[in-house]
């Protein structure tokens, strides 16, 4: 609540400002996207590229160079530079988008503005956001997001604070214990803390090979774990222990001050903490009135439109659609939709039914890629899941092997469709 | 010795799940002299030539015979699932480039069905005889994979196909390029239609694909294979 109303009075005295620089331009219709990762540079190119200049497309993005949070594990892991994972908005700006580095502060709904920190207010006919997620403070007892993720690091959103993980895992004492804190669902990302929990025991099992990982999980079920735990079985023996709800892993509280996590009232001294806490839809999306009381901002399946504006849509994590995971690959796939939706209404261009798709893969030890994927259609309650596959647990080397490369494939696919 | 196989062949074609004739072997033989032979040998002692030895065919897996060089293309078809069975190998040997699209295989394809099921027949001959070939299939059986000419001359809405073809490209690179998942830009036509086909009906292995082209409509199909044939976004 507090950062709510500091956050509207920021945006309130900025647009007071009559020195606040405004943008307005010709009579073209004027997009504005909010946030430039996998939901919001696919729009935004895609409706530059499909509309050949008939929309004014504008990027709004804080970091001017975009760290990829898929794949960030396999950084962790080793498999991959801390650059591989940077994207640039160069291309994008030379396609036709106004790429603005700087941070959305306010969104003023019935007057059709964004305001940004640096004071400049653009004016929108339709607004895309496409903020990602942010943390639910109080979501893990003892940790919050500004207090403790310098000690124990979420790494959730990459960039420094997935460098600093890496760090801290490379730096444990030998015999040493890594705990994580593994989130509730919703999430951004099902499979990815236990990917993570792969990545980091690779990387102990060569380097550190008698310590211990603890995941602390409020979750009794997740994502492809049969496949995790046939790999971790396989691959790192008795490294990682699953603490289900059964066992406290519902009942977490973390001491960042004295290194220590307490499990249902125990006590177990820990050499580095990894806390994915609870998550909800990013701050701009609450702040423009279009979350509900899940956090999340509730969209039409068809279009991806706002349920509460009819000038906004929502993508990616940010969104309550229905059935597609929080994915990098599920914010690409409804940024078409959103795209072509979009330019339907501001040109005329023809409509076609929305369809949507999802793949993740996930990497459990080297060349032991798995995966899972659904397509996905819309129906008048949600976006609803059609058809799906995971990989089996047992499949042979060869076939995990070709997995983990066409896991490759699809990196430099999917940011060639976002940045170009 | 011949006569006694083909005998032992009509007695179990009685029971259900047999093997059964798909086609005239005695042509097929012909058929492979003048379009396989170069390359490829069969029977007792068949060892890799340009191609690999053909014994056994049936069942086994795509570029899994032992010192032979496959293509990137044909190794990443066996590594997802693609075993040789009639329909498959039907497939390949109608048009090898759309099934496997980076096949080093040479050949433009056998058009006429009937002398694609009598070259089976006689490959058969070589995957039917357990003293001499071990991982034998005798009983892999044709369904239908084949397009009627109308789902072939459908001419796709290229704009439509801009729209489909940008869920494709969340993972198939636009300009071409392929850094672990093959590039589909440019292809002509027909070929891409039968491959998306071929995906529909699970002939080919690859799960995504067969999802992806399972709920594309003859006409979506079509759309795609529109767009993707100009070869350039």
């Amino acid at each position: 609540m507090l950062n709510r109303r500091i956050f509207l009075g920021t945006g309130i005295a900025a647009s007071a400002l009559l020195t606040a620089p405004t943008v307005w331009g010709q009579a073209k219709p004027k997009v504005v996207v909010i946030g430039g990762g996998a939901g919001g540079a696919t729009a935004a190119r895609y409706l530059a590229k499909d509309s050949e200049g008939a929309v004014e497309v504008t990027l709004v993005e804080a970091n001017p160079i975009y760290t990829t949070c898929f794949f960030s594990n396999l950084y962790l892991g080793g498999f991959r530079d801390f650059e591989s994972l940077q994207h640039g908005y160069d291309k994008l700006a030379g396609g036709g988008v106004t790429v603005i580095n700087d941070m959305a502060t306010a969104v003023d709904r019935a007057a059709r503005t964004v305001t940004l920190a640096g004071g400049t207010v653009l004016p929108y006919d339709r607004l895309i956001l496409s903020p990602g997620i942010d943390f639910k403070d109080g979501s893990v007892p003892g940790w919050s997001a500004d207090a403790h993720a310098e000690i124990m690091p979420h790494a959730y959103k990459a960039g420094p604070q997935t460098q600093l993980l890496k760090k801290m895992v490379e730096e444990m004492p030998q015999g040493g214990t890594f705990a994580m804190i593994a989130p509730p669902n919703p999430y951004r990302c099902p499979p990815g803390p236990y990917e993570r929990i792969s990545m980091i025991a690779h990387v102990l099992k060569e380097k550190n090979p008698t310590a211990k990982i603890l995941v602390l999980d409020p979750k009794d079920k997740y994502s492809k774990q049969a496949l995790f735990e046939e790999g971790w079985q396989k691959h790192y023996g008795s490294m990682v222990e699953w603490i289900g709800p059964d066992f406290g892993g519902n009942a977490v509280e973390v001491r960042p001050d004295t290194m220590e996590v307490v499990i249902d009232g125990e006590v177990t001294k820990v050499d580095c903490c990894n806390v994915i806490p609870g998550q909800m839809a990013g701050k701009i999306a609450a702040l423009a009135g279009v979350t509900d009381d899940s956090g999340w901002a509730p969209v039409d399946p068809a279009s991806m439109k706002s349920k509460m504006d009819e000038n906004i849509w929502v993508l990616g994590d940010s969104s309550a659609q229905g059935d597609m995971p929080k994915s990098g690959f599920s914010a690409n796939s409804q940024a078409k939709v959103a795209a072509m939706t979009i330019r339907a209404e501001l040109t005329g261009s023809k409509a076609f039914p929305a369809k949507y798709s999802n793949t993740c893969w996930s990497l459990i030890a080297p060349e032991d890629g798995v995966k899972v994927g659904a397509s996905y259609e819309p129906t008048p309650e949600k976006i609803a899941s059609v058809e799906s596959f995971i990989s089996e647990v047992g499949e042979d080397a060869a076939l995990r092997k070709a997995t983990y490369e066409e896991s490759l494939g699809w990196y430099a696919g999917i940011t060639a469709d976002m940045f170009g | 010795m011949r006569s006694v196989r083909l005998a032992l062949v009509l007695a179990i074609a009685a029971i259900p799940a047999a093997a059964e004739d798909i086609g005239d072997a005695a042509r097929g033989a012909e058929v492979f002299t003048r379009h396989c032979k170069v390359c490829h040998q069969i029977g007792e002692g068949a060892v890799n030539r340009v191609g690999p030895h053909l014994d056994g065919v049936f069942g086994r897996k795509a570029g899994s015979v032992s010192d032979f060089n496959y293509s990137k293309s044909m190794s990443r078809m066996g590594a997802d699932g693609l075993i040789w069975t009639l329909e498959t190998l039907d497939a390949y040997i109608e048009n090898p480039k759309a099934l496997v699209t980076g096949t080093r295989m040479n050949f433009s394809g056998i058009p006429a069905a009937e002398d694609r099921a009598a070259l089976m027949a006689f490959l058969r001959d070589w995957s039917d005889r357990p003293q001499d070939i071990p991982e034998s299939e005798p009983t892999a059986r044709k369904t239908d994979p084949d397009l009627s000419p109308e789902i072939l001359a459908i001419a796709g809405d290229p704009d439509y196909g801009e729209y489909l073809a940008s869920e494709c490209q969340t993972c198939h690179q636009a300009d071409g390029s392929d850094q672990g998942i093959p590039s589909i830009t440019g292809w002509p036509t027909e070929d891409f239609v039968i491959a998306m086909h071929a995906y529909k009906q699970k002939l080919r292995p690859h799960p995504v694909m067969q999802m992806m082209a399972g709920r594309l409509n003859e006409e979506e199909i079509a759309a795609l294979a529109a767009f993707f044939a100009t070869g350039n976004q």
